[in-house]
């Protein structure tokens, strides 16, 4: 298996003046484009022989029509040279390592040895840089004083001459740097690293300035008429008009100083014309105002040649739309709006067996008035591949012409397969194939549980939509790309879909503790899962009503087969695990399908970590699991609609009791703080190993007061039992933690940047309501209130230097995983797994001999391992293995 | 390895000596168990995911700049 072709090497080199001239198909001298008549003036910019753009025009060089002729190059022959400004680096190299007189390298032959090494080594040598000649030495060839080579952007160098004491610079035309370049011999450029053969350095100097084919440049006739030309023509018209008044003041014997001023105006020009955006340089500007876009910035960035048009490009059979939840989907369904599907369209090949059902989409024409009505078509195509747009005028005369053979553009309709996608796209599971629901309104439904793969929230976030076109892309899209294809993330071998937010919070509510449900209370839970009928009932009172428990609830939706024991988000990580007999009921046993004693919460059906999940696509498959997500987040949603779920803010009222024992606490704190100031400053401080004087009491400080903030948190934790709705979310692991509780209701703590308490601000002093160098508490970021109570000023500051710090710190991270990300996905997109298991270049080349060293898709695996060993024994025992 | 060995690894996994991972003459690694440029050698490591890991890399001259 090797390639067909090989890439041998790759040769960088410059034009030569002479290479411009031989490509150039004419001369252009005059900086005119277009005559009264609307022709090109010969010679012009917009010369005939140059290619042509409009049509009905022949080229004058190839004989071909617009369509065909590719274009070719002219040129301008410059009065006086320039400097290219993508090579002012060479050339400031160049010029501080060669001889201002004899132009040969700085250097004596073994010095160069010692760069580059010997000429027939093993080893690779340097090359020769600036860094390696002594400044302002003497020629070793011809023994000139060298001098100072001073370069100031974007094209100006000059040297240094020192006359007693006094320094005045002197400076170098490009004519001057030119003579310089050409003598530089071709032995001495290649130890540094230039190959003479394809640049020689002079040619970074232009005489001659190719003028690109107008084909690249083309020119627009705007509505009134009127032509509007390219940016690059603009450029070229100004680099001709100066050439032409500098060859004019030239011939008529202008004064230097003229002279001087025109030579660098072309400079500038030229600078302008290749790179429009150098440093130093004032950017050329549109008569509008707008800087013109040049050659550098056709390629540069995003936007560029390179980043916008060759890697990335638009599509059609695509849409886009703001998200919103649907909880009533499957995970598997997106909901489109009408709009949407009546514009997109896949082609339906028109046989035999289906021309009827076609001739109906047909004659449903291209206007779906409702939801409910069946889908119809856009467009037809003939066997000869003519489009035909199809519309209320010739549905029936179409309808009666298809036959075998054609094509139907047919609308998109219920259970089409469509593929999903929200930017940015950071792993396989950004795009994800649904299946369509057609609904009303105007936004893209989805079920909130696959919203963790997509990492979408519905604040306004918008996806994309791709419809497949063949039913090789359907075939693949519904086997490899189907979101239950995708429950399992390759990254961690666990789920990444699963229940989020309030499907926790109600499950948790619904399967703690034991409860129990009356028949009408059962079958509102159960309403929308798909069940025959209810089990036996657990209990049945003196009336003869029966009850059921809410594990029995819960247990409806699980397999019959299911055994698992594992410990709830919820568990407290006692010192000896009281199981069954947990006070949190955190100790999950499920026995043959029958949840016994447990709560679930995140670690059983979590979007990360649901283990039930888990264990369910290991024993049954994606599809059992799917349809497992769907049930649980159903029913999920019914258990917390079952009391309602709510916070307000005075869920975080405590009692006066606790707000006394948290006063008391920060009282404490900050009072041992003042006293371990005390001791600092009377110098009676142990200092810890390794640390000076300072750093230990910011230690001690810190530790004191971190303990005081806990201490708050455990206070108000005190009062917050389960009948608060933000301690369910922390306990059960929807959303929050004990943390941000402890910040609402007791204290924020101690605010800090870099780790350490806030130091900065004023003098000596973090803020003016501080005297100098006081080291208190309060000076330096210590928050004493709660977000309930609110912060005093001097605090609010802090909170804000704290918070700002959080933001950088996200916004640095984002852009530089971002560009990580970049550069991975560059590198490794053509790998793949071969089928004897090495990873492999498109070459054939082999990047790893077997796949991860084990040969395990990560995908397929049970959070890395091949095999889920414990749970298979578990299963088989129903009881925990260590 | 010896020639036969590497043809027998050429031949399992249907490649030509240039499709191998390679190893520059001068790595440390080589210099120590004195490899040749040519030469095939065969590096077992340790694997966090299967145990132990057996891999190849063909010896080459490092290239001039
Ligand atoms: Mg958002
Ligand atoms: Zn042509
Ligand atoms: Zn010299
Ligand atoms: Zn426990």
């Amino acid at each position: 298996m090797t390639s067909p072709k090989r890439v041998g090497r790759i040769e960088f080199g410059l034009f030569s003046p002479k290479e411009i001239r031989k490509m150039s198909v004419r001369k252009i001298i005059w900086a005119d484009t277009y005559d009264d008549d609307g022709f090109p003036y010969p010679q012009g910019l917009m010369d005939l022989n140059l290619g042509v753009i409009d049509p009905g025009l022949r080229c004058k060089t190839c004989d071909q029509k617009a369509a065909d002729c590719p274009g070719h190059f002219g040129h301008i022959e410059l009065a006086k040279p320039v400097i290219h400004v993508g090579y002012t680096r060479l050339i400031r190299k160049l010029l501080r390592v060669t001889c201002r007189s004899c132009s040969r390298l700085l250097m004596t032959a073994e010095e160069v040895e010692k760069v580059v090494g010997p000429e027939d080594s093993e080893l690779a040598g340097d090359i020769v840089s600036e860094k390696d000649i002594k400044k302002e030495r003497v020629c070793p060839h011809c023994g000139e004083q060298q001098l100072k080579i001073n370069f100031e952007k974007p094209t100006t160098f000059s040297e240094v001459f020192v006359e007693d004491g006094r320094k005045t610079e002197h400076k170098l035309t490009p004519a001057d740097i030119r003579a310089r370049l050409e003598k530089i011999p071709d032995d001495d450029l290649r130890v540094m690293g230039v190959n003479p053969d394809v640049a020689r350095p002079e040619w970074t100097i232009l005489t001659v300035l190719p003028v690109p084919p107008v084909t690249m440049r083309p020119s627009i006739i705007l509505e009134n008429g009127q032509r509007s030309e390219d940016d690059l023509t603009h450029k070229l018209v100004d680099i001709i008009r100066i050439n032409q008044r500098f060859k004019e003041n030239q011939d008529a014997g202008a004064p230097q100083l003229i002279i001087e001023d025109l030579w660098e105006l072309l400079q500038y020009h030229v600078t302008t014309y290749l790179d429009n955006e150098v440093a130093g340089c004032p950017p050329a500007r549109h008569r509008s105002g707008r800087p013109l876009k040049t050659l550098s910035q056709r390629l540069k960035g995003k936007e560029g040649r390179f980043r916008g048009s060759l890697s990335g490009k638009r599509v059609n059979f695509s849409a886009r739309t703001v998200i919103s939840p649907d909880p009533n989907l499957s995970i598997g369904e997106v909901g489109i709006p009408l709009a949407i599907a009546n514009e997109m369209t896949l082609p339906i090949r028109v046989t035999q067996f289906n021309l009827e059902e076609m001739r109906q989409y047909v004659l449903n024409g291209p206007e779906r008035p409702t939801t409910r009505s069946p889908c119809g078509a856009n467009y037809a195509i003939r066997p000869d591949n003519r489009r035909m747009r199809l519309s209320d005028a010739n549905l029936e005369t179409v309808a009666e012409m298809i036959e075998p053979g054609w094509t139907v553009e047919r609308q998109l309709k219920d259970a089409d397969i469509v593929l999903f996608n929200r930017q940015p796209s950071l792993h396989r599971m950004s795009i994800m194939a649904h299946r369509v629901i057609v609904m009303d309104g105007k936004t893209f439904r989805l079920n909130p549980a696959v919203c963790p793969p997509y990492n979408a929230d519905f604040d306004g976030d918008e996806m994309n939509l791709h419809i497949p076109q063949t039913e090789e892309a359907r075939a693949e899209a519904e086997i490899l790309v189907s979101v239950q294809a995708n429950i399992l993330s390759p990254r961690t071998g666990g789920p990444i879909i699963g229940g989020i937010h309030d499907h926790i919070s109600g499950i948790f509510l619904l399967t703690h503790r034991i409860r129990h449900f009356s028949k009408e209370e059962t079958l509102y839970l159960t309403q929308h899962l798909p069940l025959d009928h209810l089990p036996e009932p657990d209990k049945i009172d003196a009336a003869g009503n029966p009850f059921w428990t809410n594990k029995q609830v819960f247990s409806l939706i699980l397999p019959e087969d299911l055994n698992m024991l594992f410990h709830a988000s919820s568990c407290q990580n006692c010192e000896t695990c009281r199981r069954e007999m947990c006070e949190n009921d955190a100790f999950v046993q499920i026995v043959d399908g029958n949840l016994i004693t447990g709560t679930i919460d995140k670690k059983g059906i979590g979007a990360f970590d649901g283990q039930i999940l888990h264990r369910i696509i290991r024993q049954h498959g994606m599809k059992q699991a799917a349809q497992f997500i769907d049930d649980v987040t159903k029913l999920s949603i019914r258990g917390i609609m079952l009391e309602g779920f709510s916070f307000g803010i005075d869920d975080e009222d405590l009692t006066r009791n606790e707000y006394g024992q948290i006063d008391e606490a920060l009282k404490g704190a900050i009072g041992d703080v003042e006293r371990r100031i005390k001791i600092f400053n009377e110098g009676q401080l142990e200092p810890m190993p390794g640390r000076t004087l300072e750093e230990t009491l910011e230690m001690q400080i810190m530790q004191v007061l971190g303990k005081a903030r806990d201490r708050t948190g455990e206070i108000a934790g005190r009062h917050l039992g389960m009948d608060n709705s933000a301690v369910v979310m922390a306990v059960s692991g929807a959303r929050g933690s004990m943390l941000n509780l402890t910040q609402m209701a007791g204290c924020l703590g101690q605010q800090s940047v870099r780790g350490e308490r806030i130091m900065r601000g004023y003098e000596d002093r973090t803020l003016p309501h501080f005297r100098r160098n006081e080291r208190g508490a309060e000076a330096h970021g210590f928050i004493a209130s709660s977000y309930k109570s609110g912060l005093s000023p001097t605090e609010f500051f802090f909170h804000a230097i704290g918070g700002r710090e959080g933001l950088v710190d996200t916004a640095v991270r984002t852009s530089q995983s971002g560009y990580l990300q970049r550069r991975m996905i560059n590198a490794l997109q053509d790998l793949k797994v071969a089928y004897d298991g090495t990873v492999r270049t498109t070459g054939g080349r082999i990047i790893q001999f077997c796949y991860g060293e084990d040969g395990t898709d990560p995908g397929k695996s049970s959070y890395g391992a091949p095999v889920d060993v414990k749970g298979i024994v578990e299963s088989v025992l129903k009881e925990e293995v260590k | 390895m010896d020639e036969e060995e590497v043809a027998d690894l050429l031949a399992t996994y249907h490649i030509s000596l240039e499709q191998l991972p390679k190893v520059y003459h001068d790595d440390p690694a080589v210099r120590a168990i004195g490899g040749d440029v040519g030469n095939v050698i065969r590096i077992t490591r340790d694997s966090r995911t299967a145990g132990r890991a057996e891999a190849y890399r063909l010896v080459m001259k490092r290239p001039k700049k």
